[in-house]
């Protein structure tokens, strides 16, 4: 199990930045990501992987109009 | 030319710090027109635009007037800021009233070149007040300080062709155009309840008027009460400084700043100078947020086919510069070049049509299950040129096909008109039935409350039902976001001080994306800072898409992103660099303050602005209905379990809505209380004198409102 934003969220063996923005639907393009409070820039969400336990915080750079 | 009926010279004022120190009284009832000092104590307490606004209002009016009485006024202001060209978005006039809607001050906000025009012709802001016993259009020159009132019988009523004809009328010539802006409605704004106004700027490009809005709250509907036709004003010279700032240099380098920012991020970010606004259709439909069929539920598939790439492909001209005002790189003003009509009074002809923004395509589009952007840029002419708020309006048809696909009322209410979801022929012949005044449409301009009322008492419609669909708080539509998932959001709409309107707060995503509030305290102090900080723009003539429409590439490395820290710095040292004062963000926040909880008594002392006026329509909160709660079903199961500790297989569908409304609005009474003690109100919503007295709001007249509630 990780944590993303704080609530729990099956992990899964070969789990990455991009495969977890995919599942959890996230399309918006203006985000930022950490995991475990490291940042991780766009180009690594690819390979960066994700391990149990951790934690990922997804932050939708979106205030409204 | 109309008959001249006053003419009236002064001397215009020169601005010193960001402010010229009077400000300008008409009376249309008798043509009187005062000039007036801007005080210290003005600028202390109120520092501007809005609070400007609210404070001539409050002088205005009592709290027997109503919308249509004589008293009321339209006020309008720039703020010390308006006008400046170094930084992006600092053209917006403030403009404040009571509204037919709500019965409480509305405040509402529009580019276009008139309110910094105004300034510069030496007036911080402008009262109206009185009923004109004809139709008359006033005039200021700035330049050879002059004020005239005319007839204006002859001119037509539609926005698009009197912009036009007053633009050329007070020019001298074609590049003169640039120089005059107008202020007007349309022919509808006197048939209803939701008329907006529109503040034109002249494109020389297109060679036509461009308009951006004040929409909300009924604002055209005054002006057409009181019988003006139009407000125009004319400045020649624009120049950089004229609003003399204390340090010029510091304005220019934070403004070189931030343009390099514009030109190097926003085509990685919300894409504002392609499509402005609706940038966000797709992303809102894949969040769920995306009202569709009167906000039932967040999204519908058939978006694709008004996506962003849609109106940038296809309808949107691109590669113009699209400002409201002088210096904004944000340029989102976008616009739909010859675009040919189909139906109503100008079926053939063909117009720039200003849009569509985010509100126009989700409102015009998908609430009212329309996924034809040509339908929607019909639509959107027809809000504009006719002088009807689209917000208003959208929201209120989404309500009425819910109501006729609910079987509440029928073709025989609707003068036969197939009032259903996706029908653009039958929104069309709405709009032309309220610029005529007939029909059905003329009931629609009345807005939701009225409405519920009406279908209720004459048509026999569900009361219930019809309390729970129709969105509205304080008898202002609901702006087009849904928001079921947020409750942060929620009160953000309910609470706000004239309605539910999302320039208080915007919090779906802090909220329920990232998570980033998940107490009730986090969410009352997000109801605390936002709607501050936002309040803050309309104080000094600033436009909010500038602030976090973009951000810095480093933003994500502070520890308040939501904020754009760097965007807020900028604030603050252009407000110091144009007034010569020492705020930091803090004080900021206190100019702000002190209007918010000043609109807030206003709201009090004219019989609104207690708890009972900031509950939303159940819609709001969650699934009405069988469906709603169907379409959602895993979700709104999970929470049963996760949150209530119930066991869904062993409900019925009717016992699991119950269980879930009894749920949430529960948890709504729970962040009222924490936004009221965050707000320093009494847990009836009521500022409390020690908050008053902390911010140094303390005035005796304000006291005298809230004392007898305490
Ligand atoms: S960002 Fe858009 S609405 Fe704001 S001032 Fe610029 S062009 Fe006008």
């Amino acid at each position: 199990m990780i944590k993303v934003n704080t609530e729990p969220h099956p992990w899964y063996s070969g789990m990455t930045v991009r495969s977890l923005l995919d599942e959890k639907l996230f399309t918006f393009r203006h985000i930022i990501v950490r995991v475990n409070g490291e940042y991780v820039p766009e180009e690594e969400y690819e390979r960066f992987a994700i391990q149990d336990e951790d934690d990922v915080i997804v932050l939708h750079l979106m205030a409204g109009g | 030319m109309g008959t001249i009926l006053k003419d009236y010279s002064y001397t215009p004022a020169k601005i010193e710090r960001g402010y010229s120190g009077k400000s300008l009284y008409i009376n249309v009832s008798d043509l009187r027109i005062e000039e007036k000092e801007v005080t210290d104590f003005m600028k202390e307490k109120f520092t501007g635009g809005k609070g400007f606004d609210l404070w001539y209002l409050w002088n205005a009016v009592t709290p027997q007037t109503r919308w249509n009485s004589p008293e009321n006024e339209i006020v309008m202001s720039v703020g010390p800021l308006g006008g400046i060209t170094q930084y992006s978005g600092t053209g917006k006039t403030l403009v404040a009233a009571i509204s037919p809607l709500t019965g409480i001050p509305i405040d509402s906000n529009a580019g276009g070149y008139f309110g910094p025009l105004l300034k510069f012709s030496g007036w911080d802001a402008f009262e109206l007040q009185g009923k004109s016993d004809k139709d008359i259009l006033i005039f200021i020159d700035g330049n050879n300080g002059r004020i005239q009132i005319e007839e204006a019988d002859e001119y037509p009523e539609d926005s698009h062709l009197l912009a036009e004809e007053l633009t050329r009328k007070f020019s001298e010539n074609e590049d003169d155009m640039v120089n005059v802006s107008v202020v007007c409605t349309g022919s509808a704004a006197k048939h209803g309840y939701m008329g907006m106004l529109n503040f034109s700027f002249y494109d020389p490009r297109r060679k036509v008027c461009r308009f951006k809005q004040a929409a909300r709250g009924g604002l055209g509907t005054i002006l057409r009460d009181k019988k003006v036709k139009a407000l125009v004003v004319k400045y020649k010279g624009v120049t950089p400084n004229l609003n003399n700032a204390a340090d010029l240099s510091t304005i220019n380098k934070v403004g070189v700043k931030y343009h390099k920012q514009m030109h190097d991020l926003d085509s990685k970010q919300n894409k504002m100078r392609q499509i402005g606004t609706a940038n966000t259709v797709m992303i809102m439909s894949q969040y769920d947020l995306l009202p569709t069929r009167n906000f039932q539920t967040g999204g519908d598939p058939e978006v694709v086919k008004i996506s962003p790439d849609v109106f940038i492909n296809e309808w949107l001209t691109q590669g113009l510069h699209d400002g409201c005002w002088y210096g904004c790189t944000m340029s989102c003003a976008k616009c739909a070049d010859h675009f040919l009509l189909t139906s109503g009074p100008y079926a053939g002809e063909r117009v720039t049509v200003d849009g569509p923004e985010y509100e126009c395509v989700a409102g015009l589009g998908s609430n009212l299950g329309i996924f034809d952007p040509q339908a929607i840029l019909e639509e959107n002419f027809y809000c504009d040129t006719y002088g009807i708020d689209l917000i208003s309006f959208a929201t209120t048809v989404a309500f009425i096909m819910e109501c006729y696909e609910r079987e509440q009322i029928g073709p025989d209410h609707t003068g036969g008109l197939e009032l259903r979801f996706g029908n653009k022929y039958a929104v069309l012949e709405l709009l032309h039935q309220m610029s005529r005044g007939e029909g059905f449409g003329r009931l629609v301009g009345l807005g939701i409350r009225n409405l519920k009322k009406i279908f209720v008492e004459q048509f026999g419609a569900d009361a219930d039902l019809l309390e729970d669909i129709g969105m509205e708080t304080k008898g202002l539509e609901y702006a087009e976001y849904s928001h079921k998932e947020s409750l942060a959001q929620q009160g953000g709409f309910a609470m706000a001080t004239k309605g539910p309107q999302h320039d208080e707060a915007w919090l779906i995503f802090m909220d329920m994306v990232n998570k980033q509030i998940p107490t009730f305290e986090d969410k009352a102090n997000a109801l605390y800072y936002f709607p501050m900080f936002r309040t803050w723009f309309g104080l000094v003539g600033l436009c909010k898409l500038p602030w976090n429409d973009i951000v810095p590439a480093d933003n994500y490395k502070t520890d308040s992103p939501a904020k754009v820290p760097e965007h807020v710095q900028n604030y603050v040292d252009i407000f110091n660099a144009v007034t010569g004062q020492n705020i930091d963000k803090d004080e900021l926040i206190l100019q702000s303050e002190r209007v918010y909880q000043f609109q807030r008594v206003f709201s009090v002392r004219m019989g609104k602005g207690e708890r009972k006026d900031d509950y939303p329509p159940y819609r709001s909160l969650g699934p009405v209905t069988p469906e709603e709660y169907l379409s959602r079903q895993d979700l709104y199961d999970k929470q049963l379990r996760e949150y209530q500790g119930l066991d869904p297989d062993s409900m019925d569908l009717d016992e699991k809505i119950a269980a879930t409304r009894r749920y949430r609005e529960d948890q709504y009474e729970q962040l009222m209380d924490a936004v009221y003690r965050r707000r320093g109100w009494t847990n009836n919503g009521i500022p409390t004198p020690e908050k008053l007295k902390a911010i140094g709001m303390d005035l005796p007249q304000l006291l005298e409102v809230i004392e007898p509630k305490l």
